[in-house]
């Protein structure tokens, strides 16, 4: 294996606990409206995710740090290509941070409402947008021989060469994130909360079950229409057949768990299914980084990565980092368990 | 400038600029918290206590509004200036994703603690929470300025055989010596942001009558640390940043300075308008000889001006850069004025009954602010018309695939954004201070209570 493939890893593994950590906290801001009817429900899910949703969301910087770090040429392409959806994330993550941290400071109900609802919209359509980039990422862009590409926000929604950000594969993506992260939301709510807002997360929870599985069954047929080629690092390594194991064991376990309250196996089995999901989909594209519709232009591993050297030193401030971030992140989920009471500090 | 250019260019000032209002508060508060609570936990004083929980308030918000302005910087690196990002991110994506690793996370996952955590932590571990998010929020500031000084003075690369910059030495690329001082002068400029405003709104409670047990400790605290940092803004930090842009940036001093033709004796203007049609300063103000004297150390010594240098090589927007650069030390001076005058007066104990300095504190708050702003204008202009001086142009650096009107579209709804948010910050931090710190001793994080 290459420095650079361990980095490809390294950046795959980032976003996989950046979708598992926020994905929580995205989740518990998607059903936030619908499980939690009055101000002092809203204050216990908002102090469920209060003290680590920010923690959370680093981990997005991080692997975005890290992409820029180890694979330049790919950051440049893809964050230039994507540019209008990127905008639309970057006031997403806005409205959704004030939506949570600005709505403590006045006890006036107009205020609060408002910010309630900036939280919850600004958090579905976040879900929405990022299942949309791994459809764009596993579908191809429209790459050219210059290395760069534009898309626009939509063409006509079909799969031609010139592509949109959204067609219907890349929504029908956006969705299945959606209904993923709304389960995992509900897990996690229904395990930090008790009485009615953990009974109607979990009533959320046992809904999302057959959509989440019929829309995975049905991602995974339209990947292999999509990308036909898709498969082939399945064939040549069989390992790779973990990753269909793992996320439909974990989605039998979700059905077992669920109904009976057993909300912490449900909320562990749902971010495994997350981690196998996205571990699949980087294994099935490796050593490609961006693939385009033209596969000649296809971005690799290979021609986006940043020299030997740097990458070999990154190595070694990269595990530092790394080592240090788990210990703060051990502290303080330590620091916070428990179900969540109110009476004391923000939110 | 062709349009798309411009729009890039404007887009990245704008958001960057907006964005810094904040962490250069936060930086500087999160070293004045440090001390407020560490004088707190020597002396068992409440007062300190209160202070240190009012100020966490203050810097909540702040954090707030940093942190979500700050995202789109590393955002844009990639999403504006892409082909510049191609060009030096085999170099600088270390100091970027260093920040990441080492900064971000140790700052969130302490924060959470600091802000919220006071009753479940003893008063020694909620100390060190305070230590650890002063610790990351200077750690991040470092990353940054470590970034910013690669494209100002680049050292420690090599090109590749594709013409990108790579990493040639980790030590000699994250100890830039442009660094070094780029960071000691900016985080000085940071804490005397902090200083100020907290001797403004000390000096804002004592005079309207209310907390003024409080006030007193925020002057005291604001003034000590103000001083110091003031002073140190202009020596050595200040001194040795421009000896630096003197020996590396000649055609950038030159412009700063409005030297339009180079001199011996050269005089120090203070004020005057540059005049660029017809290459000359229009009333100017000058003091014989002290340029010379700043930049060489020899009263007679020649320095060059900007008609030394091929005209494609100056800065482009010279009248801006030369009135950010005398905006910068001119208030930098006047800084190191109210700040010495005021200690004295501390020292002699006459400083909260001198009605008229306690005016001036409470009116000095918004003028660091425009210090720093005009700081890193002069640093960024100064470093025109070059992304990283010398290797490449910033006119080849930006996105070639975004247009002129995909940027404006977004550049638009950023300033939208950011009214909002401007709007709602100062709001809220108008509420804090009405409500000042007595409260806060009484009901953490005041308005939580179940209803």
């Amino acid at each position: 294996m290459t420095i650079g493939s361990l980095w490809y890893w390294i950046v795959a593994v980032m976003v996989t606990v950046y979708v598992v950590l926020d994905g929580f906290d995205l989740g518990a801001g998607v059903i936030y409206l619908f499980a939690a009817k009055t101000n002092e429900e809203r204050r216990r899910v908002l102090r469920s995710i209060g003290p680590v949703w920010d923690g959370n969301e680093v981990w997005l910087l991080a692997a975005g740090g890290t992409l820029y770090f180890a694979f330049p040429q790919l950051y440049a392409s893809s964050f230039s290509g994507f540019y209008l959806p990127l905008m639309m994330v970057l006031w997403l993550l806005m409205l959704r941070a004030i939506g949570i941290e600005f709505r403590a400071h006045l006890e006036v109900p107009l205020w609060q409402q408002f910010f309630d609802v900036v939280f919850a919209v600004s958090s579905i359509l976040l879900c929405i947008f990022f299942g949309a980039a791994l459809g764009n990422v596993v579908r191809g862009v429209p790459l050219d021989a210059t290395g760069y590409f534009f898309e626009p926000l939509w063409t006509n929604f079909k799969l031609g060469m010139q592509t949109g950000i959204l067609d219907w594969y890349t929504i029908l993506i956006g969705v299945l994130a959606l209904v993923t992260l709304t389960a995992h939301g509900s897990h996690y709510v229904g395990l930090k909360t008790d009485a009615d807002l953990g009974r109607r997360a979990k009533g959320i929870a046992l809904l999302c079950w057959p959509l989440q599985f019929f829309l995975t069954c049905i991602c995974l047929v339209a990947t292999y229409f999509v990308r036909p080629d898709i498969m082939q690092n399945y064939g040549h390594h069989k390992i790779g057949l973990l990753v269909p194991i793992l996320v439909f064991s974990c989605l039998a376990v979700m059905l077992w768990a669920t109904p009976k309250g057993k909300e912490k196996i449900a909320f562990i089995a749902s971010g495994f299914y997350i981690t196998g999901m996205l571990v699949g989909a980087a294994f099935a594209l490796y050593p490609t980084v961006l693939p385009a519709r033209d596969h000649q232009y296809d971005l690799t591993i290979a021609n986006t990565s940043a020299g030997v050297h740097g990458l070999s030193v990154g190595l070694v401030w990269w595990v530092i980092g790394a080592l240090l971030a788990l210990a703060y992140f051990v502290f303080v989920y330590r620091m916070f368990r428990g179900k969540v009471q109110l009476g004391e500090g923000h939110y | 400038m062709e349009s798309a250019l411009l729009i890039h260019r404007i887009h990245f000032a704008f958001t960057a600029t907006f964005h810094y209002l904040f962490p250069q508060l936060t930086m500087g508060l999160a070293l004045l918290i440090v001390i407020l609570k560490t004088i707190a936990l020597r002396r068992k004083d409440p007062f300190y206590d209160q202070a240190a929980r009012f100020w966490a308030k203050i810097f909540g918000i702040n954090f707030v509004l940093g942190v979500v302005t700050g995202i789109p910087m590393e955002f844009e690196f990639g999403t504006n200036w892409s082909v510049f990002s191609r060009f030096a991110g085999g170099v600088i994506g270390q100091t970027l994703a260093m920040e990441g690793m080492f900064a971000f996370f140790l700052e969130s996952s302490f924060l959470g603690l600091f802000l919220f955590g006071e009753k479940r932590l003893s008063p020694r571990a909620h100390w060190f929470s305070a230590v650890a998010v002063f610790l990351g929020s200077w750690l991040s500031g470092y990353f940054i300025i470590a970034t910013d000084a690669f494209m100002q003075y680049p050292v420690g690369y090599y090109k590749a055989a594709d013409g990108s910059l790579q990493l040639q030495s980790f030590w000699d690329f994250v100890l830039n010596r442009w660094a070094l001082w780029q960071y000691a002068h900016n985080m000085s400029g940071a804490a005397i942001t902090g200083a100020f405003v907290m001797s403004a709104i000390g000096a804002f409670y004592i005079l309207s009558g209310k907390f003024v047990e409080h006030g007193r400790i925020f002057i005291k605290t604001g003034v000590i640390v103000g001083c110091i940092f003031s002073i140190l803004q202009v020596f050595p930090t200040g001194d040795k940043q421009g000896k630096l842009v003197t020996d590396n940036q000649p055609p950038t001093l030159a412009a700063m300075e409005g030297l339009f033709h180079g001199q011996t004796a050269a005089p120090l203007l203070i004020l005057g308008q540059p005049n660029d049609a017809q290459g000359k300063i229009d009333n100017p103000l000058e003091v014989p000889g002290v340029l010379s004297m700043l930049t060489y150390r020899r009263w007679s010594a020649k320095v060059r001006g900007l008609d030394a240098f091929p005209k494609e090589d100056w800065p482009q927007n010279i009248p801006l850069l030369y009135y950010s650069y005398h905006i910068m030390v001119g208030l930098g001076t006047l800084f190191i004025a109210v700040m010495v005058i005021s200690l004295l007066l501390l020292w002699r104990g006459k400083l909260f009954h001198s009605k008229w300095m306690l005016w001036i504190l409470m009116l000095a708050a918004p003028f660091p602010y425009i210090a720093n702003t005009a700081g890193w204008l002069t640093a960024e202009l100064g470093r025109q018309p070059w992304i990283v001086y010398g290797l490449m142009r910033t006119e080849d650096g930006y996105s070639k695939t975004v247009s002129a009107g995909n940027g404006m579209f977004t550049l638009l709804g950023f300033m939208g954004m950011y009214l909002v948010l401007g709007i709602l910050g100062l709001y809220l931090l108008h509420r804090e201070i009405a409500h000042g710190p007595a409260e806060a001793a009484l009901a953490p994080a005041g308005a939580l209570e179940a209803k």
